[in-house]
């Protein structure tokens, strides 16, 4: 889907599709700057927003970090790499599991699951882009973002996310109308999580912060 | 073929690999306020948000002006969002979209 969208919705030639996949290794963002290149947006703003975006994969990183614990700097450094919301999600129950860290399941959950079809599913994406003439007729503009808003029910665990994407969604568009779409998503994107943040949680009362995405 | 976009992939490993790294490579992580880490948390959903809801709601028109549209392409975006809610698959929600808009267009909705 990636492919398809980045060739019909970002017209991106197959080789930037692939060095997206490849480099950047970074499905919902991906998707995301699709949307900001298509709007053209300029690198630095992409840059600052995807930034932005992936900053949850310092939660992830900090709740591996006890697993990786006594693992070589080389190790953890790679690993860092093919840190995605799926290869997180995957790896964690598989150590939480087995009570304890298992290189194999990482790698396994990082690449063999997630890294490879994620590739090959890029390619096949791209090059069929390019035979497709009308992509409305084929429902390919709806993919970016019902991609974007499906992505979205995956990160959503609590009561602060609901309320962030809520908010984020009618933000972005009331921005948009009265000013720009681009502007619309910068405003939702960042004034959405402080609406979230309003939201009392369960353990509130001094624990605020601690869920945590693990 | 055109290669001018890679540069930017490389850009965004470069923004991207500090946040998945800096757990692991720095365990004191930690460290940083709760309150930070929380609205971190809370970005992903909003940002996936807005982007979906700008993208299915709003148009632009010739003049430039924004449009809000309520269309074939918002029913198909809210299916996704019900069915990856329900049977947590991105793939059936995104084949659902999409066929929604294919049919909803063969019937001549827009």
């Amino acid at each position: 889907m990636f492919g398809l969208s980045a060739r019909t919705t970002g017209h991106f030639s197959v080789v930037e599709a692939m060095a997206f996949s490849i480099v950047a290794f970074a499905g919902a963002a991906q998707f995301t700057a699709v949307g900001l290149v298509a709007r053209g947006l300029g690198w630095p703003a992409i840059a600052l927003f995807i930034a932005l975006l992936n900053a949850r994969h310092v939660l992830y990183s900090a709740a591996l970090a006890p697993w990786f614990r006594g693992r070589s700097f080389l190790e953890r450094a790679v690993a860092a790499h093919f840190l995605t919301d799926e290869s997180f999600a995957l790896s964690i129950a598989h150590f939480r599991r087995i009570g304890r860290f298992d290189g194999f399941g990482y790698w396994w959950a990082a690449i063999v699951t997630t890294l490879i079809p994620w590739n090959i599913a890029t390619l096949a994406g791209a090059l069929l882009g390019t035979a497709i003439v009308d992509p409305r007729a084929l429902g390919i503009d709806v993919i970016f973002p019902a991609a974007m808003g499906g992505l979205a029910v995956g990160l959503i665990t609590g009561r602060r996310e609901l309320a962030g994407a809520i908010a984020g969604g009618l933000i972005g568009v009331g921005a948009s109308l009265a000013w720009d779409p681009t502007i619309g998503v910068i405003a939702g994107g960042v004034a959405g999580p402080i609406v979230g943040l309003l939201v009392p949680t369960p353990a509130m009362g001094g624990a605020e912060g601690g869920e945590r995405a693990s | 073929m055109t290669t001018d976009l890679v540069p930017l992939a490389f850009v965004m490993w470069a923004v991207t690999y500090p946040s998945r790294a800096i757990g692991l490579l720095n365990p004191a992580i930690d460290r940083l306020p709760k309150r930070v880490l929380s609205y971190l948390q809370l970005v992903g959903p909003a940002v996936l948000a807005s982007l979906a809801a700008v993208n299915s709601v709003i148009a632009t028109r010739d003049d430039g002006r924004s449009v809000f549209v309520v269309g074939l392409p918002l029913l198909a975006v809210l299916a996704c969002i019900a069915i990856v809610a329900w049977r947590k698959s991105l793939f059936v929600g995104l084949i659902a979209a999409v066929l929604i808009a294919i049919g909803g267009r063969a019937a001549g909705l827009s």
